[in-house]
Formats: C-alpha cells, structure tokens, sequence
C-alpha cells in the first residue's frame, strides 16, 4: 500500500432496479496491493457494487474511476480496453460449461493474446492452474465434472489469464465446506502477494475477510456503514455493527 | 376463492356499477403497458441488432466460430429440411394430380409441382423447420448461458458477447437459409416425380424438361433468396431472445419458446412483403 491515486474509485454511487434502492451514494476507493473486503448482509448490493465496477451493470447516478478514467458512457469495446487489466471471479465461477478447464482458462489468452504460439498458451494454461493448485488429470474434465471448490480455482486462474491490475472476487468462499474455503483464502492471499494487484472481495464471511483484507467495508440497506480495519468495526458503536459482528 | 376484482369478468356475478368503474381504467393502463412493451420490445431489439452489426464489421472477426455455427445450423439441419422438403413434394404431386385432373389439365403437372416448390412450399417450410430447430437452439442456448452469467464472463474478459456469440449465429442463418432451400426444392422436386411416376410413368427427364418449360432465373434466384431475410429474421430473434433472458430455467424455456414463435410468425409476416417485392420488382 502506498500513497498513489487509487486504482479503483467509486463516488457516490447510486443503482435502484424499479422501485428498489440497492446502493445509496457509495464512495469507495482500493489502491495498487491493498485488498478491500465489503461486507453485508444476502441482498445489500454487494455483487452489484462489484458489477457496477467492471461495466456489466450501469450505475443511476455517480462515477467509478479505473485508472482514474471515468468509465462512464463507454462503448462495449473501450470498455473491452479496459477490461483487460481486470480479472473477476464469478459467485457461482462462470465456467463456460462447453469447454474444458483448460479450455476455459485459455478463453482469454486465446482472445487477446494472438502473438502467442499454441504451445506458449498451453505452457502458461498449466502455470495458472498448478498456481491455482490444479494439475494431472482434471484439468482436461468439463465444468459440470468437478466441485465448487475447484471451479472456483479454475475461476481464479481465469481471472489471472491476463495479469490484472485489479482483481474482483465475487463471494470467493460462499457454499463451500470451511477447509476449501480456508484454501481458497489462502490462495487469494498467496496470488495478492505474488501480483500486487488492488482487490475487492465481496464476502458476507467476516472470518474470510479479516484474513485476506487490509480494509473492511460494511454495507447495510445500500450504504457504506463504516469502513476500515476490523479492529474499528470492533470498536465502532453503531447498532448494525455490533449486530454483524455478533452473528459472525 | 376468485379474487372479487375479478368475478365480474369470470362471469359468477353481475357487476354492480362501482366495480364496472374500478374495472375500465384497469383495463385501459393493461392495455397501456402491452402497448408500451410492444415497443419497447422493438426498441430494444433495433438497438441489439445495431450493436451486432456494429460488432459484426469491426476486426477481431470471429471465423472459428462462424465455421462452427456453419456445421451447426447448415449440416445439422440439412436432414430435417431434406425430409421436410421431400414430404412437402409428395403432398403437392398428389393434391396437384387431384385438382388438375379434375380440370382437365393433368400435362400442367409438372409445372406446377416446380412451381410451387421453387416459388413458395420449398422456402417457407425450409424458414419454418429452420426457425423451430435452429430457433430454438440458439434461444435455449444463449439464455442458459445468460442465467448461468457465462456471458457475463464472456463480457468481463474483455471479449464482445454481440461479436463472439451473436454476430457467427445471425451470419450463419442467413448463409445456410438459401442453401438449405436449394436441398429443400430438390427433394422436393424428386419426390414429387416419384409421386407421380408412381402413378403414371414417366422419366425425371421427361418431368424436368416439362416442368422448368418458361421458367427463368427470375422464377428461381430471389425466391430462394429472399430466404437470407428468413435467416436474418430467426437468428436475429432468437440470439436476442435468448441474451436477454432473465429468471433461472423458466426463463432459459421461455426464450427458447418465444423465439420459436416469434420468429416463425416474422418468416410468415416476411414472407408477405417479399412475395410481394419479388412479383413487382422480378415479374
């Protein structure tokens, strides 16, 4: 963590669907190497926080900032520009069910990396798998033939594909059993280390995210209620604080 | 227990004059709404193909898939159309000996067997059975794909959903619908004579010569062409159908059903205009 301008900045953030308020002037921002865990309860906005931030939903009102160019307006291919430096894992992975894992992984690399030889692919295919923990023989299985907790691997490894700048993680631990969730933040931990990248996790598991994240946000009915580190959520006063903290 | 607001439309009581009341504008803001979806479903499907046409002719062109499209909805097909278009020839051989007979113009024959597959039977029913097969498919699988946030993932590699998923499907509907109507007239045309050599000999030779006797380029090229509009139409619909689904696996069948139905009822209504554009512009 430094004190550079952030990677990542949301200002006042506004997003209703119809008559429903999901996010309520939000203002976040995670710099180069910092990991930055929101909390909340199911159906706070979390996952639309994290959608918003990528482009595939558009906020009502307010900015999000990537490299502090303002995504705002942006056509699907300057918005593809852009992309490219960020790497996202899907709550339920995502998997392309047609294809092979290591097909899936190769989805990216063989869309933007043209330059590179069928074999270069595939040597950095198994790279991102073996730093994902994935090796042998699964890796040529379909999607639908292995657990969650191995689709969320091949998740992470496709996320990386591209080495990102920003990583988005999208309930990383969320159905799977405590020790694959342990693994998987282990691995987060690991890959934060080795790539430096600004990462926002959205998790409703508080144990997750004091191990993976430098900062803690915690949204409740669309707003940011604090944000810092968990020893402030441990000493804040507020009602709905002590609330999720109790129930954790 | 049928909800009071609408007992008076099932008909288990007269309605007193305050509900008729409370009944009208309700009426009228339902109307209003399937008006204003009506048009907003247009709206939206005129923005969708912009953005498919606009992904469809700037690079990275995505050949690979439009190949695969191509065996997808070419080859695959090519029985189904085959047997459809067999089966139409048979219909039209027998219905055609009836009705001539009976007039006196059995040698017409030929004529109109060719003329009918060449000029209608073969393009329609090659747009119907393309647009339940093919329609289908492409809505089922695109929405699966939409409900299960593959094409989000699509999105979130930086990889154009309209230029990778839509833009191969739409192209390869419109390149296969005239080839699969050449298959369909001819299996058609075959049958037909076998039909009718059948029942009263005669040389396929024979039944050629006689049939395309006066008939022109004209009669043969935009008939089957005008099937490039039924292709655009059902691949058009059922991809935007299909990425626009919402709600889990009823949504995945919903799409697959409203692009069956849509998009055989724009072929129909398609049709019209273009049996129409043809007789005025290639008489």
């Amino acid at each position: 963590m430094d004190g550079s301008a952030p990677v990542v900045a949301v200002e006042d953030l506004h997003k209703s669907f119809g008559s429903q308020k999901v996010l309520n002037k939000i203002t976040l921002a995670v710099r180069r190497g910092e990991t930055l865990a929101v909390l909340g309860r199911s159906g706070t906005g979390k996952s639309v926080l994290l959608k918003l931030i990528i482009g595939l939903e558009k906020p009502d009102s307010g900015s999000v900032r990537i490299h502090g160019q303002d995504i705002a307006g942006l056509a699907l291919d300057q918005m593809g520009k852009i992309r490219l430096k960020m790497g996202f894992l899907f709550q339920h992975a995502a998997l392309y069910d047609s294809l092979t894992i290591t097909q899936n992984v190769a989805f990216p690399l063989r869309h933007h990396k043209k330059e590179m030889s069928e074999s270069e692919r595939s040597d950095r295919v198994r790279n991102l798998l073996a730093e994902v923990g994935l090796g042998g023989d699964d890796l040529e299985k379909m999607p639908s033939d292995i657990s969650g907790g191995m689709q969320k691997r091949v998740g992470l490894a496709r996320a990386l594909a591209l080495e990102p700048d920003i990583l988005l993680l999208d309930e990383p631990t969320a159905g799977l059993d405590p020790i694959s969730a342990a693994e998987i933040d282990e691995l987060v931990l690991k890959l934060q280390g080795e790539h430096h990248m600004a990462s926002i996790v959205v998790t409703h598991d508080l144990h997750s995210a004091k191990t993976i994240a430098d900062r803690l946000a915690l949204l409740n009915e669309g707003n940011v209620v604090i944000e810092g580190s968990f020893e402030d959520l441990q000493k804040s006063h507020d009602k709905f604080v002590k609330e999720f903290l109790k129930h954790s | 227990m049928i909800d009071p607001k609408f007992s008076a439309v099932a008909g288990t009581d007269p309605p007193h004059p305050g509900q008729r009341n409370a009944l009208l504008p309700s009426a009228v803001s339902s109307a209003g709404r399937l008006i204003n979806e009506f048009f907003e479903w247009f709206g939206d499907l005129g923005l969708f193909f912009w953005q498919v046409l606009r992904a469809a002719v700037t690079p990275p062109f995505e050949f690979r898939e439009l190949f695969r499209q191509l065996d997808e909805i070419g080859s695959k097909s090519l029985p189904l159309v085959a047997l459809a278009g067999a089966a139409t020839g048979v219909v039209l051989s027998l219905e055609a000996r009836y009705s001539l007979t009976r007039f006196g113009a059995k040698s017409l024959l030929p004529a109109a067997i060719v003329f009918s597959v060449i000029h209608e039977t073969g393009p329609i029913i090659t747009g119907l059975v393309v647009s339940g097969r093919v329609g289908a498919g492409i809505g089922a699988e695109l929405a699966s794909m939409k409900v299960t946030e593959q094409i989000d993932a699509i999105e979130a590699s930086a990889v154009n959903p309209y230029r990778l998923l839509a833009a191969p499907r739409i192209l390869a509907c419109i390149l296969m619908l005239p080839l699969l109507t050449l298959a369909a007239d001819v299996c058609g045309l075959v049958m037909g004579w076998v039909a009718q050599a059948l029942v009263e000999p005669i040389s396929l030779h024979q039944f050629i010569n006689s049939g395309f006797q006066g008939a022109d380029f004209n009669d043969f090229l935009p008939p089957t062409f005008k099937t490039a509009v039924f292709g655009l139409i059902i691949g058009l619909i059922a991809c935007f159908q299909g990425m626009r689904t919402r709600g889990g696996a009823e949504g995945v069948g919903r799409a697959a059903t409203s692009s069956v139905v849509l998009s055989s009822l724009f072929v129909i209504l398609a049709d019209v205009v273009l049996v129409k554009f043809i007789i005025i512009f290639f008489p």
